[in-house]
């Protein structure tokens, strides 16, 4: 079980993550509206939020430091923020401004952050492979740092997922590969994807361990990936923890979701992690009304300053556009 | 002169070679793919590596070409360089997002930030009957997409200054040996594949080109395997009074441009000769280079000899039909002076 300390951390790593999505949200369709324009507005192109998914990477990432590697997929801010990517130039990178990680040539599918050894992917799965190329660093460079690859339940059918357990496995790499099962492939269920109901027994064909956390309970995830982490840390090699998390919004920001039915859209407000996390630190004193509502406001003032920065920061030169092909 | 500096390689050891004194300068740099341990590789580019530096630094793969092409990647993020190796190129399909998606692009899409020093080696090639998946180049699908740098050796010697500047590079950098410049023992023996080789480490500058054979009556301008065959044909042209100039390019990425043109100004004549696939590639793009760089130094249009747009065949008389050789370089060049 995680200390107070620990749990009012989570709380306060999830609570940011909501607010930073729900801002940047609103910021992606500032221009685009009413005809929907992707192109248009602060924000262009594909906006790909995680709102429902913070229980996994809060309770997963309070277990790393930042030269533990972390991989993530098109979906990455939740992931980004709970490993301690700098949030202003995380935001000013998804603004486009030179300001932001990569001076703006990644946008939201593609930060990279050498302070917290994070990447990510827009690929689906592929984000796995350098995973285990940097546990496979680590341990060539005598650290006892590991790497941690999320990924979506829809990755779990690439080769690529399959291709990075087995070499994990076979070389016993510190890798910990964590599976969010926000059960939509865009469009797609698990169950109509996905032959068997959890990925965390695909673990036992690559001799690792697999845990399933059906419940999206930061708690449970926290205590799944102590374990791994541990596990990891100490040369034990690679484990799989899958986890049944929920996408409260859309693929993409404008997606219809004419796939999803009222009631699974009216079940998933009742059963929001964030809030059922919260109201269980207050019932039980580990919280107080008083903390939780200083943690909404820290999270506000945090946000507001990142979307500041990112507003005010100004763009590349055009021309810098042919800058960084080769180092 | 010391016995040592005539001292004679195989491209193929000469590679192993650089690579051997590089892991003792280096200690993040490693090997890995398929069978390049306790093989040495299916073309010998890692031959006796292993027995040198023990599995750890010499890792044989399993057959996951997106998985440890792509954990070179990430092992080169993290501050390693690995030298891996894919076999042969036509096999790169497999692999093809983890090399122009990933190692391609992510030092670009950090805004500088993060480097990828990784050296991606791979067997190209035909002219031996293995087929159209085992025979092709490819080099000019790889330089159409940006991110990599990209060199084909044809001897010996550029073989280990190459690699070594490779392996130093800190971008990916596509290092693609042919097989009919290796040296094999069973391949038809190529005379041309052994050659003097300094023993001390030395670099050669990726982006620059070579004079493999001065001349001022036409430019050949070619790479790999081809360039023998150029320097066969410069021969024959010789005896007969034309006096052919033959560049070695290799590096297809940066492209020495400015070695090709000032060439050109000096013959006013260029033939162009590759064994990649002939349209939407290295020929069109040497040729355009020479059209907006010296195209008024031009005394005939310019000519180019690749091999046509059909995948490879297998049997011996099509696929010979179909490799550019010493006779038709020759008499193509022969057409443009004549």
């Amino acid at each position: 079980m995680p200390s107070n300390d620990t749990l009012r951390a989570m709380h306060r790593q999830m609570v940011r993550i909501r607010l930073f999505e729900e801002t940047i949200q609103q910021s992606y369709f500032e221009g685009k509206l009413p005809a929907f324009d992707i192109a248009a507005g602060p924000v262009p192109g594909e906006m790909h939020l995680a709102a429902g998914q913070e229980p996994v990477a809060a309770g997963v990432c309070a277990h790393l430091r930042p030269s533990d590697t972390v991989t993530a997929t098109h979906r990455p801010h939740h992931v980004a923020l709970a490993h301690g990517m700098d949030m202003r130039r995380m935001a000013a990178e998804i603004f486009g401004k030179d300001t932001g990680l990569g001076h703006g040539k990644g946008g939201h599918m593609h930060l990279f952050d050498p302070a917290t050894n994070f990447g990510c992917s827009g690929i689906i799965a592929e984000g796995m492979p350098g995973a285990v190329g940097a546990a496979l660093a680590a341990r060539k460079q005598g650290r006892d740092d590991i790497a941690v690859s999320f990924f979506g339940e829809g990755a779990a059918n690439q080769g690529a997922f399959h291709e990075s357990l087995n070499l994990a496995a076979v070389w016993k790499l510190g890798v910990v590969f964590v599976c969010e099962d926000n059960d939509w492939a865009i469009s797609v269920p698990k169950a109509k994807s996905t032959a068997i109901a959890s990925n965390a027994d695909r673990a036992a064909a690559y001799g690792m361990p697999g845990v399933l956390i059906p419940d999206n309970d930061p708690v449970a995830v926290y205590e799944a990936a102590g374990e791994a982490v541990a596990r990891a840390r100490r040369g034990g090699g690679p484990s799989l923890i899958e986890v049944k998390t929920q996408r409260l919004l859309g693929h993409f920001e404008g997606d219809p979701q004419l796939y999803r039915t009222a009631e699974e859209m009216e079940r998933l407000k009742a059963t929001d992690a964030l809030h059922i996390f919260e109201r269980r630190l207050v019932d039980t004193g580990v919280l107080s009304e008083a903390d939780a509502a200083e943690a909404w406001a820290a999270a506000r003032a945090e946000v507001d300053d990142a979307i500041g920065f990112a507003r005010t920061s100004p763009y590349p030169q055009p021309s810098d556009a042919l800058l960084h092909v080769f180092a | 002169m010391t016995a040592e500096t005539k001292r004679l390689l195989t491209t193929s050891k000469a590679i192993s070679e650089a690579i051997a004194q590089e892991m003792e300068r280096d200690a993040s740099v490693f090997a890995m793919g398929e069978d390049i341990g306790t093989y040495g590789g299916i073309f010998g580019a890692t031959e006796g590596l292993l027995a040198k530096f023990g599995p750890e630094r010499v890792m044989d793969t399993p057959i996951s070409e997106t998985g440890f092409i792509g954990a070179a990647t990430g092992a080169a993020i993290a501050g390693m360089r690995p030298i891996v190796e894919l076999m042969f190129v036509d096999f790169f399909g497999v692999a093809m997002d983890q090399i122009y998606n990933h190692m391609a692009k992510i030092h670009y899409e950090s805004g500088g930030n993060v480097k990828v020093p990784v050296v991606l080696t791979t067997a190209i090639g035909g002219g031996y009957s293995d087929g159209a998946q085992h025979s092709q180049t490819l080099y000019g699908l790889f330089a159409h997409l940006p991110g990599m740098k990209i060199v084909v050796p044809s001897t010996p010697y550029d073989a280990k200054g190459l690699m070594i500047s490779a392996i130093r590079d800190d971008n990916p950098v596509l290092y693609m040996f042919h097989k009919g410049v290796m040296g094999l023992g069973w391949m038809t023996p190529n005379p041309r594949a052994t050659g003097h080789v300094p023993e001390e480490p030395y670099t050669i500058p990726i982006g620059k080109a070579d004079v493999k054979r001065p001349g001022k009556d036409v430019t050949i301008v070619t790479l790999s395997l081809m360039v023998h065959r150029a320097l066969d044909a410069a021969e024959d042209l010789a005896r007969e009074g034309i006096d052919a100039e033959v560049i070695d390019l290799r590096s297809v990425i940066p492209l020495d441009r400015e070695a090709i043109i000032e060439s050109v100004k000096k013959t006013h004549r260029l033939l162009v000769v590759d064994e990649d696939y002939r349209s939407f590639g290295l020929t069109g793009e040497v040729i355009t280079s020479v059209i907006e760089g010296a195209f008024d130094h031009l005394d005939v249009p310019p000519a180019r000899l690749a091999y046509p747009d059909v995948p490879i065949p297998y049997s011996r008389p099509l696929e010979q039909f179909c490799l550019p050789n010493r006779e038709t370089i020759a008499a193509a060049a022969r057409q443009l002076v004549g």
